[in-house]
């Protein structure tokens, strides 16, 4: 599968095309999706979009389960609070 | 094919796993209408959740096949949001609201793991036993990394073998039933020597690992991620290092949208009778939101309720079906009784233990003399993002709650796509 380019707080990162963005973020050795209120930081936890713990802004969109996007080229990633 | 509140189906089934596939199948071969509703990318749910398709088990390779032979329509990347009656549902369709309307319903939602909290279970790192799973199969590399499992259940052997699998350096599976209760399971699982050859299957998959019965983690440790586990049995713990701790406390029915709907939940799963059915008119369940029995009894299930939904009611009460059904009702006493949780999992929160992991909240923000609702209004306890789809049963399991009151929205819409689809546009 060819690769694609997503854009992680700014930083364009090549992954490849036929994973979703949870993974091509643990591969990138991201671990910290989003900070809780006290600025822990949590990363993915059911994989399977109940937890919502991988939650991150896609293209300005909010709350968006990083576990169930597809990645895309050219999509942007900023993380959650 | 995109939800609308233009069209009206036949059947409408809520999840695309084998009792999903089942019962589309079977509603469609009895020339019904039908559109099949799912969260993920691709058919199959979380048991069959894949990247390429030839990687799956035949049964489910020939389900997804049939599918598409009869023409089924099917929503992917669809999520229920609420239910406005058994034949309306508003529907989150990748970030757009719509309503789809439909004559009958089946609710074939699956089942989410359970998790009790315990010491350091937020850190980045700790992550489910079938979360590792999903992980894996969407594409995270493992190569090189050290893992934990602790758990408990069948479950926890698919997943070892696939995390060794994908190069893991699997350092310890731990069970927290006991070596007692783990042999009275297998010998009834001997009466089937084709799951006896599967779990030695399975076995042979991570046959490097440590597997040890009667433990589990007691926390976990590390500066932003998890580095460090430690295994607890009676009277004894033991600290590992790893990049990865994945742990659960097995598997429970999704309920949510069936009690939305008004139907009766018992034991943490939605009643049916005989063909499936709902306590409520015009809604049918199959397959682990019924109870959590395994893929055979779910895909007889799906069968039975797609076909009492298509109105024929004859074959779905036949014989050979209703025997599949019992089967697996019965295996599924069994898996409860032989991997009961023990007490001390209850008791490994601390005071500083976070609970609720959207809310922030605390153990010690708890007086345990709360009622479910007090509890709510003092701490917002449940009702974050996820709705207390984690905190919810864990609370149960610790303060004996009656579990997490489903209300709608389900998951958390964006407020101005959950206006545009409960809105009426005719008004």
């Amino acid at each position: 599968m060819a690769n694609v380019t997503i854009i992680i707080d700014g930083v364009p990162h090549p992954v490849p095309g036929d994973i979703t963005l949870a993974a091509a973020l643990l591969n990138l050795g991201i671990a910290a999706f989003r900070r809780d209120l006290a600025g822990g930081a949590r990363g993915p936890v059911c994989g399977m979009g109940t937890c919502f713990e991988c939650r991150v802004i896609v293209d300005g969109v909010h709350n968006v389960r990083a576990c169930l996007a597809p990645v895309r080229n050219g999509m942007t990633i900023g993380s959650a609070t | 094919m995109s939800p609308s509140r233009e069209s009206i189906v036949d059947v409408l089934i809520v999840g695309a796993g084998p009792a999903g596939l089942s019962a589309a199948i079977a509603a469609a071969e009895q020339g019904k209408r039908v559109l099949v509703l799912d969260q993920g990318l691709r058919l199959g749910g979380q048991i069959w959740r894949h990247r390429n398709v030839a990687a799956l088990p035949r049964a489910a390779r020939r389900m997804i096949e049939r599918i598409k032979s009869l023409g089924i329509s099917v929503a992917s990347g669809a999520r229920v949001v609420d239910a406005l009656s058994p034949g309306e549902l508003v529907v989150d369709f990748r970030g757009r609201i719509d309503r789809q309307r439909t004559r009958a319903l089946i609710i074939a939602a699956g089942a989410k793991e359970r998790f009790l909290p315990f010491p350091g279970w937020t850190l980045p790192g700790v992550v489910g036993v079938g979360g590792l799973q999903a992980l894996i199969k969407s594409g995270v590399s493992l190569g090189g990394a050290r893992v934990v499992m602790s758990g408990t259940g069948p479950l926890l052997f698919p997943v070892a073998a696939a995390v060794a699998g994908a190069g893991a350096d699997l350092v310890l599976v731990a069970e927290q039933a006991s070596l007692g209760a783990l042999l009275g399971f297998g010998m009834d699982l001997a009466a089937k020597p084709a799951a006896m050859l599967q779990a030695a299957r399975y076995r042979w998959g991570f046959r490097k690992t440590a597997f040890r019965t009667g433990c589990w983690v007691s926390a976990a440790e590390g500066f932003g991620r998890v580095q460090r586990a430690v295994i607890s049995g009676p009277g004894r713990s033991t600290t590992i290092a790893c990049d990865w701790l994945a742990t659960s406390a097995g598997l429970i029915p999704n309920t949510e949208l069936a009690q939305v709907l008004g139907c009766t939940i018992v034991d943490g799963a939605i009643a049916v009778d005989a063909v499936q059915s709902t306590t409520v008119a015009g809604v049918w369940a199959a397959g682990e939101c019924t109870g959590v029995k395994g893929d055979a009894a779910a895909i007889a299930e799906g069968e039975i309720a797609g076909r009492a939904a298509a109105g024929d009611l004859t074959s779905a009460s036949g014989g050979a079906l209703q025997r599949r059904r019992n089967a697996g009702r019965a295996f599924g006493r069994r898996l409860a009784t032989s991997f009961a949780l023990r007490t001390e999992l209850l008791r490994l929160a601390t005071d500083e233990t976070i609970l609720c992991r959207c809310e922030d909240v605390r153990r010690r923000d708890i007086d345990p003399g709360w009622s479910q609702r007090q509890a709510k209004l003092w701490t917002r306890i449940g009702m974050g993002e996820c709705q207390g789809a984690v905190c919810g049963p864990a609370c149960a399991a610790l303060f004996g709650w009656e579990g997490n009151v489903a209300r709608p929205p389900l998951g958390a819409p964006l407020v101005g796509e959950w206006c545009s689809g409960i809105a009426d546009s005719s008004s």
